[in-house]
């Protein structure tokens, strides 16, 4: 359990019933960030779509990034909104934006000590967190400062 | 040439109504009955037959239908039905603008514009619903414990406060003078609970930036109004009350996700509040007071802004205690109390409140009556905001 930033009993993600993000979260999985880009013109997208919203080419190709990226921006969580984390607080949560993927953005976790500071710009890098036991299993992504 | 997008003038408010206001949990009646009692409270308050209302308007996820609500009250003859796109309180103004699009256009005669929400029946907002699995939007949040409103809007809050150096003295202000026109207001769920600047600061974090205070209460309630159009509403016993100008929508992108809108720190209302003000044929320096959609006070601070009332820089100067309360405050703010202090009804209590401001009648009376602003929630998409008038601003 000390694997994970945050205690078992949250919602694990899926597939919407359409598929979408299937390969998202298979490339958590694989220890892979895929983000949509466009064959046509190159535009990053996410969340994903059928379509490029810049060119409306179908079907953007789901391209490997590196994990890492800046703050976007930050929240350190205090109430807990679900009861799996009314003894875990408080938590951070960063909004990190990928400079080598368009400055598309993604939610999670900062590790490290919940009550450290935290500025915007600071560079991070992914760090990937596996659910094995979890039904359906899956895996996410969290963040740390990078060194 | 163009001819002008417009309703301007043509649709009034005759009249408004709503239940008795709880805490969540509070209410000895569903959320339906509490609906009806609001309906048939603003019937009343207009002079009308409930049987004569021929249109139905309301928002995003209001769960009490139109269809059951014309049979419950022996509507004679049913017409229009519109529902606002988008969750939260973003269809507040926009349901009042479909109402009176829809009596400007011919397809009703008299409409209801009501919401009905009852957090002790059906799950409060601040806790995430119960389930194993989620998809979409939320599945790139949850397992990070981004659950919930508080967590959803704090990170777009966060950004816009650094953007711009807002401090926190700019948060507690709109907090407090919500209060503050709350403990004139009888209606309201905090009245007689007066908010202090050191209980607000002592006040427990919700989520950084956000203390307890900065956030929307969790109520039991529902809110009414009848919309007619002017010819006939100059016949009507309460003073009109004319629809002088409303938008709805989103900027480029708003809606990607997870929290990829572009103009991130933002309220959603750059445009829409352009094409409000040009149909309104009003500026902000016109605007007596203004209701606006409080799910966060940061949300707030984002609203007025891009309603024009000052630049985001200036935020720490303009929002003060003194300039947000009526009477003669620079803005009066929230004078019933809002989702802060009056009832949260996703602002539909905003829009029965605005029109009491333009009849006289608030129990936080601004000095300028005449034009009276709405603006619904903020961040999220669509948004809408509506502005209300007295016959003096026609």
């Amino acid at each position: 359990m000390s694997d994970f930033y945050l205690p078992p009993g949250l919602p694990a993600p899926v597939p919407e019933p359409d598929g979408i993000s299937a390969p998202f979260w298979d490339g958590l999985r694989n220890e892979q960030l895929l983000v949509q880009r466009c064959a046509a013109c190159r535009t990053w997208q996410f969340g994903p779509e059928w379509i490029c919203h810049q060119c409306r080419q179908f079907d953007p190709i789901w391209t490997k990034v590196e994990p890492t990226g800046k703050i976007y921006s930050w929240e350190r969580v205090w109430h807990p909104s679900h009861p799996a984390l009314a003894q875990h607080l408080p938590y951070l949560v960063v909004l990190v934006e990928l400079p080598d993927a368009g400055n598309v953005r993604m939610i999670g976790n900062l590790l490290g000590d919940p009550a450290q500071t935290v500025e915007i710009g600071t560079p991070v890098v992914g760090v990937y967190e596996h659910h094995l036991d979890s039904s359906p299993n899956y895996s996410i992504l969290n963040w740390r400062l990078a060194t | 040439m163009s001819e002008e997008r417009t309703f301007r003038g043509r649709v009034a408010v005759v009249g408004l109504g709503e239940s008795e206001y709880f805490r969540f949990g509070r209410s000895p009646h569903p959320e339906f009955k509490l609906v009806l009692q609001a309906v048939l409270a603003a019937c009343s308050d207009a002079g009308i037959d409930p049987t004569n209302i021929d249109g139905f308007a309301s928002f995003g996820e209001d769960r009490n239908d139109a269809v059951r609500l014309a049979t419950a009250l022996g509507v004679k003859r049913m017409r229009s039905t519109t529902m606002q796109w988008g969750g939260g309180g973003g269809g507040c103004a926009a349901a009042v603008a479909n109402g009176a699009a829809a009596i400007n256009s011919g397809l009703a005669q008299c409409v209801v514009v009501y919401r009905g929400l009852a957090q002790g029946q059906f799950g409060r907002f601040g806790q995430a619903a119960p389930k194993t699995t989620v998809s979409g939007d939320m599945a790139y949040q949850m397992p990070y414990g981004v659950l919930a409103p508080p967590q959803k809007f704090a990170l777009r809050v966060q950004r816009f406060m650094h953007e711009h150096n807002v401090g926190r003295e700019a948060l507690r202000a709109i907090a407090l003078a919500s209060n503050r026109h709350a403990q004139a207001n009888p209606r309201a769920v905090m009245h007689g609970k007066p908010l202090t600047d050191d209980a607000y600061d002592a006040s427990r974090w919700i989520v950084e930036p956000f203390r307890l205070f900065d956030c929307c209460m969790e109520n039991d309630g529902a809110g009414a109004i009848i919309l007619v159009s002017a010819e006939k509403a100059r016949d009507f016993a309460r003073p009109p009350v004319y629809v002088l100008g409303a938008a709805s929508g989103a900027e480029w992108r708003a809606g990607a996700s997870p929290h990829n809108a572009p103009l991130y720190g933002s309220a959603n209302y750059h445009s829409v509040a352009k094409d409000l003000y040009d149909m309104a044929h009003v500026l902000p320096v016109d605007v007596g007071s203004v209701q606006a959609y409080e799910n966060f006070t940061g949300g707030v601070a984002m609203s007025l802004c891009e309603h024009g009332f000052f630049p985001p820089e200036d935020a720490n100067d303009f929002l003060t205690l003194e300039n947000l309360s009526a009477p003669s405050g620079a803005l009066p703010l929230n004078t019933s109390g809002g989702n802060l202090g009056e009832c949260y009804l996703q602002g539909f209590e905003l829009v029965i409140e605005a029109a009491r401001q333009v009849r006289g009648e608030s129990t936080s009376q601004a000095t300028n009556k005449d034009v009276a602003l709405v603006i619904g929630g903020p961040m999220v998409s669509p948004a809408s905001s509506l502005l209300l008038g007295s016959e003096e601003a026609l």
